[in-house]
């Protein structure tokens, strides 16, 4: 019953990496294609925390907090290159 | 503050074992997780649809904030022994992604990407072109 539902929604994710691609390989500029690049890194570190509980290691948990910090670190640098201020 | 947050969050996860079966609570971090994926699927699409930039950035952003955070804590529900990590991610989470999307929108804004046709209130524009000018006559 609980892990059903929790494939469900890992696929739910799956299909949802594929409709952001779509946009991230579509995107008319640079931010649409750094917005779906942030949308893609907080959908996977859902993902992964998803893994974590199939595979019952508690250490994916640490690798998923250092992949939000480091995206968070990650787009503000692209913007402040974008505001030619870096 | 982090100090209180995870105090509280160790009461909470006494409480939680002792209060409920774990077979509820299971089913329950199910079920939220399940939502969250919904939200995650919702951004996706309304950063297909959307017309716009900043349109994108406030669809995709939003939606995925929230889905993350109930994917998160429904995966924290089925692992009680996992919500300290789990609370400190959803934490960093909250706090973090509003800020990158705001300084995308206002990095966007300044690189002079047009908004869409149906706007019609722009008020940034004129705190821009007042910026530009205090820099020009500095130089």
């Amino acid at each position: 019953m609980v892990n059903t539902i929790l494939i469900i929604s890992m696929f739910i994710i799956g299909i949802s990496f594929l409709l952001v691609t779509v946009r991230f390989l579509l995107g008319t500029s640079v931010v649409d294609r750094v917005v779906a690049l942030d949308v893609l890194t907080i959908s996977s570190v859902g993902l992964i925390v998803l893994l974590a509980h199939f595979f019952h290691r508690g250490i994916y948990i640490d690798v998923s907090i250092v992949y939000a910090i480091l995206s968070f670190i990650g787009v503000i640098i692209i913007a402040k290159y974008l505001e030619k201020s870096l | 503050m982090p100090y209180l947050v995870s105090l509280a969050l160790l009461l909470l996860q006494n409480t939680l074992k002792k209060a409920y079966s774990m077979e509820a609570l299971q089913i329950a971090g199910a079920l939220l997780t399940l939502l969250g994926s919904l939200f995650i699927l919702f951004a996706a699409i309304g950063l297909l649809r959307m017309p716009d930039v900043y349109n994108r950035i406030q669809a995709g952003t939003k939606a995925s904030t929230l889905g993350s955070i109930l994917t998160l804590l429904g995966i924290g529900l089925c692992h009680p022994e996992w919500l300290l990590k789990i609370g400190l991610l959803i934490l960093f989470v909250i706090i973090s992604n509003p800020v990158s999307s705001h300084v995308l929108g206002r990095a966007a804004h300044f690189a002079g990407i047009p908004l869409s046709k149906r706007t019609h209130i722009d008020t940034l524009k004129e705190y821009r072109d007042k910026e530009l000018t205090v820099k020009e006559e500095q130089q």
